[in-house]
């Protein structure tokens, strides 16, 4: 496989590098610690569908909807959160 | 404000409550609008507010139904009764060791599949509970549906819907409540449970029962409630494109600010000035008065110098100001605003080791700085949390903007007749203020508070259409009540002290004018003047006292005619205030140690006596700073 290819395909595999109101399907989460407790709490679990709605102004932190709930979340959070591409493009 | 007792987290509501009557708890996410179902059942004006975390210490409330007297304490808004933090450890707390009579599990109809979790974790726990299916205006707009009797049928308790905010709905809960008070409810259908909900402490264990609940309530949704359509953005969506835009977003941040502080001194400039001139005749009268019952002068001097004036300066300088100034914001507050300015900002406090909630504690901080530093436990993490308690009094407060304000117009606007141009001046320091606020918090995470910003995670709610009306008005009776409180209690005393300074003779002069004196060579050299050091050290209990300890000062306690204009700045400029004393001044007021109450709550909140000092001395050195590089500058260029 490309290199280039495999790191897109790496990067398009956790939620932060999902690009703005698209949406996917949480795959596998792996934060810490207390991060990973709410997370869980507000719906951040395998199986559930995630999007992601807005980017603020100097690009970090991201906007993300899961279960109709709107949480802020740094890019490096996200990036511990693996997802799974939606078949279509949501719009 | 002051019909609601606060409670610090250790006090035993429930048993000081429980001889009054039932005690009922509300219990709910985050922004269901509990504040406002507290609100419309005990008839009292808890502060809401848009955004999460907005009640982070209980509240208690009287109401009654049917014969009962009940009291109702509102809990902080949580996720889930997990014993990991904060508010969730003070909710869960309550609901444990307390036992309330009953509980409202606050849902919001509007998106059940999230907020119905709590209310199972609630149910859990075996408390008499009726679900509340609050929002329902909210979630009827979003076209969503929810079958609170399928619901009601499948939880084994009562399932009303209603929107606190029009009031419907209430009637139900009532009666509900009155149901379930009695013994009634039915048998749990869903106790998934079982009790052994907290034996699980690990992590793993957390995490999987919060994940096994919202699952649960995926299920017990499935046919009562219906997903909203897609159709399209929603209005939040499209509002946020603008509101976060990466070229909109500041500039509308300032444009608002902008447009509040020129609503602020358009406003304010004709009460004032009404008040002020009521004022003047009324302690001429009062003055004729006591000289006509034969009251001994120093007395009659001290009671109308002293006491009157020196209240009715601040109530006439402070109040119309303030009395809309906070309403506005208010508004912005309760439509859901600051939560988008934490979103845009996080990235300029992660920077500087902190995060994006510390806009919130510090916009609170506008209003008062007390409670933006109790609004501070919002914060995740010990270090952040006392970073932005000692940083917090860098944006001006309550009992400051008026000084602000009004020098702004003595001295900055030409002919002193432009509120945009002095909206602007104003606009423009409290961009100064934050970032200064910024370049503390960058300075005490690289030496006090070493470390890196850890993780945000902050809910943005949806817009939510404030009743507009009923805000400005109750905000600004809200505003009203505190400033003629703080008035009675802060500047009357002060006003007596500071008159009997102002008299009491010593070999160089009255004692005030000798400490002037001796401050005189230190000022100076920071631009200031004896008098104006003095001013703010004396003014530490409140703020406010700047601008009158000040006069007092300057006329020895002899007689000023009016609060306010022409006449102000005549004094001043009588004094050898240049443009360049009014701006060290302002500068001062924005950085210099906060007001002894806050410094009080700051050594309560962050626990410990070397918090405060620092959190006194570190706005101090930067405004000298700051003070002594514009004055140098000055001297160089000049």
């Amino acid at each position: 496989m490309d290199s280039d290819f495999a790191e897109t395909m790496h990067r398009a595999d956790t939620l932060d590098a999902l690009p703005v109101g698209s949406a996917a399907y949480i795959s596998a989460a792996e934060a810490k610690g207390e991060l990973a407790l709410r997370l869980t709490e507000l719906g951040y679990f395998p199986g559930e569908r995630v999007e992601k709605v807005l980017e603020s102004p100097l690009g970090d932190p991201c906007a993300y909807r899961v279960r109709g709930t709107v949480i802020a979340l740094r890019k490096a959070d996200a990036a511990r959160i693996k997802v799974r591409p939606e078949a279509e493009k949501w719009d | 404000m002051g019909l609601i007792r606060r409670s610090s987290r250790r006090e035993p509501i429930a048993e000081k409550e429980r001889g009054k009557g039932p005690v009922i708890a509300l219990a709910g996410n985050p922004n269901v609008g509990k504040s406002t179902v507290f609100n419309a059942l005990t008839g009292l004006r808890q502060h809401t507010g848009n955004w999460t975390g907005k009640t982070v210490e209980l509240a208690c409330g009287r109401f009654s139904l049917g014969e009962k007297e009940l009291t109702l304490v509102d809990l902080p808004g949580c996720y889930s009764l997990s014993p990991a933090s904060g508010e969730e450890a003070v909710a869960r707390d309550f609901l444990l060791r307390e036992k309330p009579d009953a509980v409202i599990a606050v849902v919001s109809a509007a998106c059940p599949e999230r907020s119905l979790a709590l209310a199972l974790e609630v149910l859990s726990l075996g408390l008499p509970t009726v679900v509340l299916l609050n929002l329902a205006d909210e979630a009827e707009r979003a076209g969503k549906r929810v079958d609170a009797k399928l619901l009601s049928r499948r939880l084994g308790v009562p399932a009303v819907l209603c929107s606190a905010r029009n009031g419907s709905g209430l009637a139900e809960l009532r009666a509900a409540l009155e149901e379930v008070l009695s013994g009634g409810g039915g048998d749990r259908e869903s106790e998934f449970f079982t009790g052994d909900y907290y034996k699980h402490r690990g992590e793993g264990g957390m995490l999987e029962k919060s994940e096994r609940c919202l699952r649960e309530c995926s299920r017990l949704l499935c046919g009562a409630a219906s997903e909203a359509p897609h159709k399209g953005k929603s209005l939040t969506e499209r509002i946020d494109r603008i509101v976060t835009g990466r070229f909109t977003a500041l500039p509308l941040m300032f444009l608002l600010l902008l447009g509040v502080f020129y609503l602020t001194l358009v406003g304010a400039n004709y009460p004032s000035r009404l008040l002020s001139g009521a004022f003047g005749s009324l302690e001429e009268l009062l003055y004729r008065f006591l000289t006509h019952l034969g009251a001994a002068p120093f007395v009659r001097d001290a009671l109308v110098l002293g006491i009157f004036r020196t209240v009715s300066f601040v109530v006439s300088v402070m109040l119309p100001p303030m009395a809309i100034f906070f309403p506005l914001f208010s508004l912005l507050e309760d439509l859901g605003f600051l939560p988008r300015a934490a979103f845009c900002l996080d990235r300029c406090f992660a920077r500087c080791g902190s995060c994006g909630k510390q806009a919130l504690t510090m916009c609170m901080g506008f209003g008062c700085n007390a409670a933006g530093v109790v609004g501070c436990r919002i914060m995740s993490g010990e270090r952040e949390k006392r970073i932005a308690m000692l940083t917090n009094s860098f944006v001006p407060c309550n009992g400051r903007f008026p000084l602000i304000m009004t020098l702004t117009g003595l001295f900055f606007v030409p002919g002193g007749n432009s509120p945009l141009a002095a909206a602007a001046v104003l606009a423009a320091l409290v961009v100064i203020s934050v970032l200064m606020s910024l370049a503390a918090t960058k300075l005490l995470s690289e030496t006090v508070f070493r470390g890196k910003s850890g993780s945000f995670l902050m809910e943005l709610p949806p817009y939510r259409p404030p009743k507009v009306l009923r805000v400005l008005i109750t905000g600004a009776v809200d505003r009203t009540a505190r400033i003629l409180l703080r008035a009675v209690l802060v500047a009357a005393p002060a006003g007596l002290v500071l008159f009997i300074l102002a008299n009491i003779q010593t070999s160089g002069g009255p004692l005030l004018s000798s400490v002037c004196g001796s401050l005189n060579p230190l000022a100076r050299f920071f631009g200031l003047d004896g008098p104006i050091l003095t001013a703010f050290i004396l003014a530490l209990p409140a703020n406010e006292l700047v601008l009158p300890i000040l006069l007092m000062a300057y006329t020895s306690g002899g007689a000023l005619a009016e609060a306010g204009g022409a006449e102000l700045f005549s004094v001043l400029t009588a004094n050898g205030w240049t443009a360049l004393t009014a701006l060290s001044v302002m500068l001062f007021s924005l950085f210099h140690w906060p007001c002894s109450t806050t410094l009080l709550t700051i050594r309560k909140e962050a626990g410990g006596v070397r918090w405060m000092l620092l959190a006194a001395a570190l706005p101090t050195a930067f405004g000298l700073l700051i003070l002594a590089l514009i004055n140098i500058a000055a001297r160089l260029l000049l």
